[in-house]
């Protein structure tokens, strides 16, 4: 029993990581239409951020976000504003840019860095809760609290402000809501922004628990993809629990069968949940026709 | 009476298809103006430009006497300008509730908002029992009274209506056209209205206009033209 808890734990904390990851790839996704395959580098970006402010500010990474996440935001927007806004309308060739921007990322780190890979420590990295007979590593539960804060605190954002109801609006219909007078453009960069923040966010809260390279992201990226497909395209909660699936199922698949299998496993799922429900778990049925209406 | 639309020699179209040709009206303050025609002769196209969804080629649009032909469609509802689009285009997966919010989405109009949203629902009360219920779950009726309540959220002074009736059944058509011309009657506002159902709107229209492949050949009192059987029969298909 200890040991089956204990696998449990591992799947709950490493769907934290997931979830973490998924939520800002699905909120592009949702609002932008973008499959954004360059939402790994922002994480490798962020993690490599955390050791910066570690480097040159002695900053612990779990206070490095107050520098990552604003900077990411920006790089976002500006990534928005130059390079897919006058792709706009061309769907197919924002998510081609969007794989040449991860490649100028990956390539861009690889020659600053050599290729020598860095770690940073915190104080809280070696702490290990115990609950009864499972074992968590404290920074793998304050990655699952992340997670759980942000999509609560985005999905309550999106539905509760105006600026979130603006981006859903968008999402939905984006004529309709130019006719409102809500800045489409504006609306679709501030979105990105907030997605390649997550990511930054992510980055620094998995610095303490990952060696990093410039290639660290498609770790997460290739999960991040099925979670985002499982939970329902555009779907924080989604996002979220599909996270938890991805997971668990990984866990569970390594411990009890093999860990080759693992990937063979969650990936018969994915494909078990997509018959069943096509749009995903949390997807709405028919949203994908109004995302991808006429938008002249 | 003042103009609180002047449109003078607009063109427009698609690409380089061209649809207006040369397009000249105007809209006094106050008053229901209906864009009358077959199908095809670029009616919808014309509110459209008007509402800054598509680029004029030649020509200027003016609105209480300001110059909007180069204003973005998002910059006109902080102008007093709103455009019912055909069918509505509500937020289907947003509440009845969230759709007349966002329609307060130009700063001017965000202040008193749950006021704005009590007075606009006392002219379609259903709204009020419906204020929590998804958009895309209305009936056809319902959905058009959200959309032009919506768009009467920015408090404009023009309201564009492209086909309110489209896909409603002639009571319910005929409701609408009803609180259409209320609104101008009671609130003072100026409708720009475009319909299919000809005798009904310009029963409701102070003025209306002929739009033919593009072009305005006709303007005039909207009763001469219910009572003139040779424009009704060249122009109207009645």
């Amino acid at each position: 029993m200890a040991e089956f808890l204990n696998i449990l734990a591992i799947g709950l904390l490493l769907g934290g990581i997931y979830a973490l990851v998924s939520v800002g790839l699905n909120l592009i996704f949702g609002v932008i239409r973008v499959v954004n395959f360059a939402q790994g580098e922002f994480v490798m970006l962020g993690m490599y951020g955390a050791f910066a402010a570690q480097t040159a500010l002695r900053l612990d990474p779990y206070l490095a976000p107050v520098l990552v996440v604003p900077a990411l935001f920006l790089l976002g927007c500006a990534v928005y504003w130059v390079l897919l806004r006058p792709l706009q309308g061309e769907p197919m060739m924002q998510v081609f840019a969007t794989f040449g921007l991860l490649m100028v990322l990956e390539n861009s780190v690889l020659a600053v860095t050599r290729g020598v890979s860095f770690s940073v420590g915190s104080v809280l990295s070696d702490t290990t809760i115990a609950i009864g007979p499972v074992q968590m590593p404290l920074a793998r539960i304050i990655v699952l609290a992340a997670a759980t804060v942000v999509a609560a605190g985005l999905g309550w954002w999106l539905r509760a402000t105006m600026p979130g109801k603006a981006i859903r609006a968008v999402a939905q219909d984006r004529k309709a809501a130019r006719l409102m007078g809500i800045p489409v453009e504006r609306m679709y960069m501030v979105t990105f922004g907030v997605g390649a923040a997550l990511a930054g966010l992510a980055g620094c809260l998995l610095s303490p628990l990952y060696s990093m390279s410039p290639q660290i992201g498609m770790n997460f990226i290739m999960p991040a993809f099925a979670v985002v497909v499982l939970g329902g395209l555009g779907s924080v909660r989604g996002a979220y629990v599909g996270g938890f699936i991805v997971g668990l199922t990984e866990a569970l698949a390594g411990f009890y069968l093999d860990p080759a299998l693992k990937h063979a496993v969650l990936f018969m799922v994915f494909i078990a949940v997509l018959i069943i429900r096509p749009s995903g778990l949390f997807g709405v049925a028919g949203a994908e026709e109004v995302g991808l209406r006429e938008q002249s | 009476m003042s103009d609180e639309l002047v449109v003078e020699g607009l063109c427009a179209g698609y690409n380089d298809l061209g649809v207006l040709h040369n397009v000249a009206f105007s809209v006094p303050h106050g008053s229901v103006a209906a864009i009358v025609g077959a199908n095809g002769a670029g009616k919808s196209t014309l509110l459209s430009t008007i509402a800054g969804l598509i680029p004029s080629s030649a020509g200027r649009i003016a609105f209480k006497g300001r110059d909007i032909t180069r204003e973005n469609a998002d910059a006109l509802p902080g102008l007093g300008l709103a455009l019912v689009p055909e069918g509505g285009r509500l937020f289907p997966f947003m509440t009845v509730e969230e759709n007349l919010q966002l329609g307060a989405y130009s700063p001017h109009a965000r202040s008193g908002m749950a006021a704005r949203i009590r007075e606009v629902t006392a002219a379609f009360p259903v709204l009020t029992e419906r204020r929590d219920q998804l958009a895309g779950k209305l009936s056809g009726g319902e959905r058009q009274m959200c959309a032009i309540a919506r768009a009467l959220m920015c408090r404009p002074s023009l309201l564009l209506l492209d086909e309110p009736s489209v896909g409603l059944s002639p009571l319910m058509a005929e409701k609408v056209l009803e609180i259409v011309a209320g609104l101008a009657r009671d609130e003072g506002l100026s409708v720009l209205i475009v319909e299919q159902r000809v005798t009904e709107v310009l029963e409701i229209a102070d003025e209306a206009h002929i739009l033919d492949h593009g072009c305005i050949v006709r303007s005039g009192r909207a009763q001469q033209f219910l009572a003139d059987r040779s424009i009704q029969e060249a122009y109207m298909g009645l």
